[in-house]
């Protein structure tokens, strides 16, 4: 017999991952052509005129960090649109008169994005066979930085589905913070090639360690140290974690 | 248990305060106060107009909405120190429908059953007895947008007896549902009852109060300002109010004989006036005719609940 408590969690997962899959051409589709289009353009329009890195072709390269971006803007839009949808049509009310602890109810929206994620994550790895061939260094390190990324940022997701109360809302932070932040944390190049100040600068975007572990559990190098990149992708996370629980438990923005 | 020991009542609710703050508009408070105490298996109509805090009470019990102030006991389980225990007892069926319109009904169904901590192996059986017990059977693989409103309120009492709750909060069940339907759904809330389960209801329906409730709390203005057993209510506030239809005009001399008993003129040809306690309508009869009075017809005023409500509603204004 099960604890309550995890059939609850099985429910809650069980009933995004068809969700996932119902609606695939909204949830899966749509990164897989995003990258075709990376993959054509920067890596064989462009790339083949680069030089190499490190002893990697441009493609090569680039592929760790496209998916790592398609990691976290998976895990992200998975979670602020099923918490604000959940919100918006008062279904939430359906976990909220249950007897599952909070951290459970959490743990059952993030694990919807990080599936979604690991979904998404391995169609784009598969469509980057078709134009390079994939080295692998370390499986472990891997999994753990996707693992880890996503995990976060379903967490972040969830918290941005907390506040939003408006369809706009959900895309503000993907559009304005996300994205940005994601294209200068050195998936498209080197901080090594940077001017000085550049390279500071970047230093301070948490994103850079996420895309250079990952990079890392392929290709064997990193601009930034391998664990200082999980100290600080651990640490962000279990920050997350207290934060998203927290506002849960006090029902910030979804209760009255 | 020993028989002195006392069963903890299915509800005790304190000193219950709700003040709704939201930025730019002002502050409202919903409950000021509210001191409730359900004994376990009891069917309890809580009555009350638009806006009185019906569904901010109800959705403080179920967990829905945080309290400002004041001590909730579910089963002599307080909802501040184990909330998901205080949960476990009880079943929702809110105001507005809050499932996803995209579900299918039974997934509805099946889904809060795996919240509650039941596996699928066994809501099965549970979930398709309700379904058929609630005449949702034909349309359990139908999307809920599908459903009529009166499904749909069928629907949301399914879902929130899942789980077998011992207590069952609806607010206002049959609000939008047709009167056929409606006694359908008391029929089915009477052998709920009947079952052990308490039951707490809010409406706008004084029969439907009346009805099925023994005991009845009247609440307005975030506060209750009468509560005990339909019977007590009726006896406390004695409001049967006839209407008399006379065979003549009434005259003015022959009204004035009958002032002690509150005789009001209607028209020419209607009187009203309340039956006193004890009085019966023999005896008012006899006055009438004693004053040359001739009465062609003896009419109630309506619910006597219903005037209970107006008048204690009227006094609180
Ligand atoms: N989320 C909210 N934010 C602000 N005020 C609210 C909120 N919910 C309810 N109120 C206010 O609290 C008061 C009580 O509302 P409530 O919904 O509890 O009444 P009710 O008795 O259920 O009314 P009805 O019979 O119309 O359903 C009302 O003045 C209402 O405007
Ligand atoms: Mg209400």
């Amino acid at each position: 017999m099960h604890s309550p408590a995890l059939i609850g969690y099985y429910t809650m997962v069980r009933k995004d991952v068809f969700r996932i899959f119902r609606i695939w051409t909204q949830t899966l589709l749509p990164p897989v052509i995003t990258n075709v289009l990376y993959f054509t353009i920067f890596g064989t329009f462009i790339g083949s005129q680069l030089q190499e890195i490190n002893g990697h072709s441009y493609m090569q390269f680039i592929v760790p960090g496209l998916v790592m971006m398609t990691i976290i803007t998976s895990a992200y839009m998975n979670t602020v649109s099923t918490f604000y949808f959940a919100k918006f049509i008062k279904n939430i009310e359906e976990l909220l008169v249950s007897p599952m602890p909070s951290w459970v109810i959490v743990a059952g929206f993030v694990t919807g994005g990080v599936v979604r994620s690991f979904l998404v994550g391995t169609l784009v790895i598969l469509t980057s066979l078709f134009f390079t061939h994939i080295v692998v260094a370390n499986v472990l390190i891997i999994f753990a930085a996707a693992f880890l990324t996503s995990f976060l940022f379903s967490l972040a997701g969830l918290v941005n589905g907390f506040f939003a109360n408006s369809f706009d809302a959900i895309s503000i932070i993907p559009t304005f913070v996300l994205t940005p932040l994601t294209y200068l944390g050195g998936v498209f190049y080197s901080i090594e090639a940077l001017p000085p100040f550049f390279k500071t600068l970047s230093l301070l975007n948490p994103i850079l360690y996420m895309v250079n572990a990952f990079r890392y559990g392929f290709l064997g190098f990193s601009d930034v140290p391998i664990d200082v990149c999980f100290y600080v992708l651990g640490g962000l996370t279990v920050l997350f974690f207290g934060i998203t629980l927290a506002l849960f438990i006090k029902g910030t923005g979804f209760k009255n | 248990m020993a028989e002195s020991e006392k069963k903890a009542p299915a509800l005790h609710v304190a000193g219950l305060k709700k003040t709704y703050q939201k930025k730019g508009s002002p502050v409202t408070e919903a409950l000021k106060g509210v001191d409730l105490t359900i004994e376990s298996g009891e069917f309890f109509a809580l009555l009350g107009p638009n806006g009185a805090g019906k569904t901010s009470l109800i959705g403080i019990l179920a967990g829905l909405v945080a309290k400002s102030a004041g001590t909730v006991e579910v089963n002599g389980i307080s909802i501040d120190t184990d909330p998901d225990t205080a949960k476990s007892f009880i079943g929702l069926v809110p105001q507005e429908f809050n499932f996803s319109i995209f579900e299918k009904v039974e997934d509805i169904v099946m889904d809060q059953a795996g919240y509650y901590g039941i596996s699928r192996a066994e809501a099965r059986p549970v979930c398709d007895q309700l379904l058929k017990d609630l005449g949702l059977w034909e349309k359990r693989q139908a999307k809920a947008q599908s459903l009529s409103g009166g499904m749909k309120r069928r629907l949301l009492i399914a879902r929130a007896l899942i789980h077998k709750p011992s207590i069952l909060l609806l607010d206002e069940p049959t609000a939008g549902v047709d009167v056929e339907l409606r006694r359908g759904m008391w029929e089915f809330l009477q052998k709920l009852s009947g079952s052990g389960v308490t039951i707490i209801l809010t409406t706008h329906y004084l029969e439907e109060a009346e009805q099925l409730a023994k005991r009845v709390a009247i609440i307005t203005k975030g506060q209750i300002i009468e509560q005990g057993t339909v019977k007590e209510l009726l006896s406390k506030l004695n409001y049967v109010t006839l209407i008399l239809d006379t065979k003549e005009p009434v005259k003015d001399a022959a009204l004035h004989l009958l002032e002690d008993m509150g005789v009001k003129r209607i028209d020419e040809m209607t009187l009203e006036f309340n039956l006193s306690p004890g009085q019966t309508v023999n005896d008012a009869i006899r006055r009438f005719a004693s004053t040359g009075i001739d009465i062609m017809n003896v009419r109630n005023a309506g619910s006597r609940l219903e005037e209970i409500f107006m008048n204690v509603i009227e006094k609180h204004k």
